[in-house]
């Protein structure tokens, strides 16, 4: 996993609630069997017609923002489906980083193993930069997650909250499979123990 | 002993190893796994040379891709659909994994499988890559959605990392009036709720409606936990759930089964344990409901009308006006106004034995509406042959269905089964997203009896009135 540490970029604002991962990555893209080449349809229905050309008026297709890192958005994205797909969507097109108010548990998680920092802030941090992003590419958001702040283009810092587990792996590209198989022995005796106390299972 | 809650104990059950901070490594004891969220993963363990630690536990089954036409033994899958399908299959051999390919009658949805199989058992954790594992917590068991990375990391490790959420209770006293369904209840606790009012919970059902309901009808309410944002939803062991897992494949027997029975019976929630959140709902209040717009907490009973975008406070203004213009709905209008051309009925919220049962009862005898397409996708191959046993495949025949095989199909229309821009659906499955069912298709959420009523009069209708006709 690519390690995060600090991230200084374009956030594209998409003030709308219930994102959820069909509009991430919808499901015709989801017939890959690898993890790359996903960027290309992020937000396929709502990017581009169905003849293929692009919506004009949706924000990641707008010269301000078709390099955007960051996204801020409206309560619970990521609702809907465990797709992994819909982070590696997001990385491959290059975000980094969503901030919005809340977010639905799996696709949460599933950020974290990707190298995607969410951030939840309170709904007034959200709206303030929100309305940061709204004014274009000049208007850079900086993600620090060792310091723990976002700090919006006027200078105006905001503390987050992190597990401090999920940002130390992130902070270190960590992988947790290796980190989990160095807990083999406790993992064997789990097994012995739970055979004798329930060995239908 | 402190009182605990049934996720509690079957939480204090599974921990290997808990870190000062609280986060702690789980033990999973079934792994559900299905082709579009596992090559990546079996990718993965080749790539670092791993193993799966505990194949006996592992249960793979394609159900996403794969067409639901009677021809689909001679093709009919697109390359890319083949590509994944494949995958599975050589994933399943080269690390020898359990396997239901398609040409199996056991084949089928993976959570309709599991439980039929005997591989949920009560006081398990269950995970698979798909959000609607929170339907095997109708078993009293744990059970969620993980991502893809999750996904290989329960293959080499049979555990995951995890934090403890925290409880909520719903409570559904009383009884259900007639008309009223398992499906019913759970949409109508979702609109209570709102889509992330189960975030960072998880939901027992309770209460005496819940207690009524068949394990059929327990496993649509824990399934759409999920649209609540709750990762996974339970409800106690009984009788009932004993009964269902006696003499399935995969369930102990003997001196094994009267074991797990001692120790099903000791989960239940203590008397004062701690719930965060509480919500109680009398089930004579629930009706029977529908969504209007494109997420699962627009709901409304069947009785009601489009609201305006005006009735909202908040983001939800402007994410209802876009629900509207999408779905081509004006406030005001009658809910049973609602004219529909295709009807879908299937799912792993509602594609088991019961729901073609409640299906057919109301099919009987009746013809669907001229220029409706209507189509019967039965939760798994086992599930189909007791439907065309019971007889309930003429009738959906008969009536003007098409009679599909089984898998996941129009829930979310990864396979050949799509609706077309602005195709309206009647669907039992579990969400309405903007271009679900297909691009600028509009999907319409209820019950397996309520979908067969839109089938036969070609609009949104009370099958309260329609019971109340046949008599």
């Amino acid at each position: 996993m690519e390690k995060f540490t600090k991230l200084t970029g374009v956030a594209a604002p998409m003030p709308l609630v219930n994102i959820d991962t069909d509009m991430i990555i919808p499901k015709q893209f989801l017939k890959t069997i690898k993890r790359s080449g996903l960027g290309a349809n992020l937000f396929d229905e709502m990017r581009f017609n169905l003849d293929g050309t692009e919506i004009a008026d949706f924000v990641l297709n707008k010269p301000a923002y078709r390099r955007a890192e960051i996204i801020v958005a409206g309560e619970n994205f990521g609702c809907g489906s465990s797709r992994e797909h819909a982070p590696w969507a997001l990385l491959d097109f290059g975000i980094r980083a969503v901030i919005a108010t809340s977010f639905a548990d799996i696709f949460y998680n599933n950020c974290f193993k990707n190298g995607i920092l969410p951030i939840v802030m309170p709904e007034d941090v959200v709206n303030a930069l929100m309305e940061d992003a709204q004014r274009g590419a000049n208007a850079r958001i900086t993600v620090d997650l060792e310091e723990q702040t976002v700090t919006a283009s006027d200078g105006q810092t905001y503390p987050f909250e992190v597990d401090a587990f999920k940002r130390h792996c992130m902070m270190n590209g960590l992988d947790d499979i290796g980190l989990t198989m160095e807990k083999a022995a406790s993992i064997d005796s789990y097994e012995a123990k739970a055979s004798t106390l329930r060995p239908w299972v | 002993m402190k009182a605990r809650t049934l996720y509690d104990k079957i939480w204090d059950d599974h921990v290997v190893q808990q870190a000062d901070d609280g986060t702690c490594l789980l033990y999973i004891d079934r792994h559900l796994v299905h082709e579009v969220t596992s090559p990546q993963a079996f990718e993965g363990l080749r790539m670092t040379g791993r193993k799966v630690r505990a194949p006996e536990k592992t249960i793979a089954v394609p159900d996403h891709n794969v067409p639901t036409t009677l021809d689909r033994a001679n093709g009919g899958m697109n390359e890319e659909s083949r590509i994944q399908v494949d995958a599975l299959d050589t994933n399943a051999k080269d690390f020898g994994i359990h396997y239901y390919p398609v040409s199996d009658v056991r084949q089928g949805i993976v959570h309709i499988v599991g439980p039929e199989q005997g591989w949920t058992l009560p006081g398990m954790t269950v995970v698979c890559g798909d959000s609607h594992t929170a339907t095997h917590g109708a078993f009293g068991s744990l059970a969620h959605g993980i991502g893809t990375s999750e996904v290989e990391h329960v293959l080499a490790t049979q555990t995951l990392i995890q934090r403890k959420g925290k409880n909520m209770k719903v409570e559904i006293t009383g009884s259900l009036l007639p008309g009223v369904t398992a499906k019913d209840i759970t949409m109508t606790v979702i609109g209570e709720t709102g889509t992330a009012g189960g975030t960072g919970y998880v939901i027992e059902y309770c209460g005496q409606a819940i207690r009524e309901l068949s394990m059929e009808g327990r496993m649509t309410v824990c399934n759409m936990a999920i649209e609540g944002g709750a990762r996974a939803g339970l409800i106690a062991p009984d009788e009932k759930t004993f009964a269902y897992c006696m003499g399935r494949p995969h369930a102990p027997k003997g001196a094994a089964w009267e074991a797990a029975l001692t120790y099903w019976k000791t989960l239940f929630t203590d008397e004062g344990a701690h719930f965060d959140k509480v919500i109680t709902i009398k089930g004579e209040d629930i009706a029977p409901v529908v969504t209007w717009g494109t997420s699962p907490e627009d709901v409304l009973p069947i009785t009601g009308t489009v609201p305006a975008a005006s009735d909202f406070t908040g983001g939800k203004v402007d994410a209802v006006q876009r629900s509207l213009d999408y779905m081509g709905l004006t406030p005001g209008m009658k809910l049973t106004d609602i004219k529909i051309d295709t009807v879908f009925i299937g799912s792993c919220t509602n594609g088991r034995i019961e729901d073609l049962r409640a299906a057919a009862a109301v099919l009987k005898g009746k013809k669907i509406n001229d220029g409706m397409r209507a189509m019967v996708v039965p939760g798994s191959g086992l599930v189909r042959a007791q439907a065309e046993e019971e007889g309930l495949a003429q009738i959906f025949l008969d009536a003007g269905f098409e009679w599909r095989l089984a898998g996941c199909s129009m829930c979310l229309a990864m396979n050949p089964d799509q609706l077309q821009p602005g195709e309206r659906c009647a669907a039992t499955s579990n969400r309405n997203f903007e271009g679900r069912q297909g691009r600028g298709g509009r999907t319409h959420l209820l019950s397996p009896a309520m979908a067969a009523a839109a089938a036969i009069t070609g609009h949104l209708t009370d099958i309260r009135e329609m019971m109340a006709e046949a008599v």
